[in-house]
């Protein structure tokens, strides 16, 4: 099994990858960890003329953090998420999404901008970027445009990322005092991926909710903010998590397939997310 | 396009086809036929082999992405004829049957002994995740690891 002919062409700056995406257009495909590209081209699924490779893009392998934000790299792979001591201190809800993710393998070369980008609707990283209210740098020959999580999921394998664009940074807010966060996925036996995966991120004042994310992935054809869920807690204590999170699913077209049905993802939402604010809220009590 | 790449401390220089998947490149190309091919679609971790340092699957990676890398393959285990600890902890605890996917259980504990020189038996077996074995019920191939482990951590101590 293997892909179509294509030209490969590697690059070294982000400007070279940019200017060969606006030579070659729509003919043309990034090529960051491979792990979800080279399955669909190897079905033929994809058949890109040109492989523009950003592997060789160190600068944006990095994990850094400034002024109280945490700044990784479009080309970081999920296990230098996983393992920085930047993200574990600062976000430890990420770290713990990245080493949920397929195998050490695949963490040894999936990268967090390519996952985001192909947005896979079984994906972990959506969900957590969506309740962490991460924010992805584009890159064009243009210039830089930021875009909020909120905004990036559009649909079914489609993002925010125009074609001739890079991600090339997804910023955090470290997780702040009063602030707790989890991530909890049911596993598809198989692939690794989320059947349903949910973030929660709460904050507390006192003893009640001053704000409350919750990011979905698995449910449906994308990743998506509970905000049916966000609303019933507002300004409410924790005893109103397990009616809250009965509406995981509302509104949502659950996907039903061989493993699972609908019915049954919606209610493994229902129960992922009563179980992860409820786990959120003892983090930020610890 | 020519690829320049170090396997098994051997610097290589081939012209490959850029669609050649790293597993073709290792196993027709540079005639290293332990590592193997088994599904084809990066579940079964046969094909897994370390890039400078790290285990990846090589049936999900172009051999052109692998350029000014270093690559081990089982192969590159032994050092002459005295077998690598974790080579001694399969064949000691029986730890294979068709041996099918031996090279790949090996090479990924590799990379796990490399990043962590005593896990537990739940670190092991999650390390695993991505080698799957149709014979041996994990059981012997965990404690294969065991053996390297301990025996890695004793020469290290020595
Ligand atoms: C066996 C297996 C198990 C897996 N299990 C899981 C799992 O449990 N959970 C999970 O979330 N994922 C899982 N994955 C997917 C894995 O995490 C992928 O690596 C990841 O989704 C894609 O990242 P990549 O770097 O490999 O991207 P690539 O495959 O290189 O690219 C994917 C797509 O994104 C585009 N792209 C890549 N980088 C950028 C960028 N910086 N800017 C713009 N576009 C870009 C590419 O053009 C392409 O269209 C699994 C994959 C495999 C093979
Ligand atoms: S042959 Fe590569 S994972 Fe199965
Ligand atoms: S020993 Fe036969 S597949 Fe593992």
């Amino acid at each position: 099994m293997f892909p179509a002919s294509f030209e490969y062409h590697r690059v070294s700056s982000v400007k070279d990858a940019l200017a060969l995406l606006s030579q070659f257009g729509d003919e043309a495909k990034i090529l960051a960890g491979g792990h979800s590209l080279l399955p669909m081209m190897k079905l033929r699924l994809a058949q890109p003329a040109h492989l523009v490779d950003i592997g060789a893009v160190h600068e944006l392998a990095q994990i850094q953090e400034q002024g109280g934000r945490i700044l990784i790299g479009g080309l970081a792979t999920h296990h230098s998420v996983e393992t920085s001591s930047i993200v574990k201190a600062k976000l430890p809800i990420l770290a713990e999404c990245a080493a949920l993710i397929g195998d050490i393998q695949v963490r040894n070369r999936g990268t967090i901008g390519g996952s985001l980008a192909h947005a896979d609707p079984a994906a972990d990283y959506p969900a957590a970027a969506l309740a962490l209210e991460a924010e992805m740098t584009l890159e064009n020959p243009g210039g830089k445009r930021k875009v909020k999580a909120a905004d990036f999921f559009l649909d079914l394998l489609t993002t925010a990322v125009q074609a001739g664009e890079i991600l090339t940074q997804v910023s955090f807010a470290a997780l702040g005092a009063g602030t707790g966060g989890v991530y909890l996925k049911h596993r598809h036996p198989a692939s690794g991926f989320a059947t349903v995966g949910v973030a929660a991120v709460v904050t507390l004042k006192g003893t009640n909710f001053d704000k409350v994310r919750v990011g979905i992935t698995g449910l449906g054809a994308k990743a998506f903010r509970a905000s049916s869920v966000e609303k019933a807690l507002a300004g409410k204590a924790s005893d109103a998590i397990a009616a809250a999170a009965s509406h995981a699913a509302d509104g949502v077209d659950a996907t039903s397939d061989t493993y699972a049905s609908g019915e049954f993802r919606a209610e493994l939402a229902r129960v992922y997310t009563r179980r992860a604010l409820e786990q959120a809220v003892a983090r930020v009590k610890a | 396009m020519l690829l320049n790449l170090t396997i098994n401390g051997e610097q290589r220089s081939d012209n490959v086809d850029p669609r050649m998947l790293l597993v073709h490149y290792i196993r027709d190309i540079a005639n290293l036929t332990g590592t193997h091919v088994g599904c084809e679609t990066s579940i079964c971790g046969a094909c897994t082999v370390l890039i400078n340092g790290s285990a990846v699957k090589s049936c999900t990676i172009l051999a052109v992405q692998a350029d000014g890398t270093k690559i081990t393959t089982i192969e590159g285990m032994a050092e002459g004829d005295r077998l690598h600890p974790l080579q001694e902890g399969f064949w000691e605890e029986h730890g294979l049957q068709c041996g099918y996917c031996t090279p790949g259980m090996i090479m990924t504990a590799a990379d796990l002994l490399a990043r962590n020189s005593n896990p537990t038996e739940a670190e092991i077996r999650e390390a695993l995740e991505g080698n799957l074995c149709r014979c041996t019920g994990y059981q012997h191939i965990v404690k294969a690891i065991q053996f390297a482990a301990a025996k890695m951590r004793t020469s290290k101590a020595a």
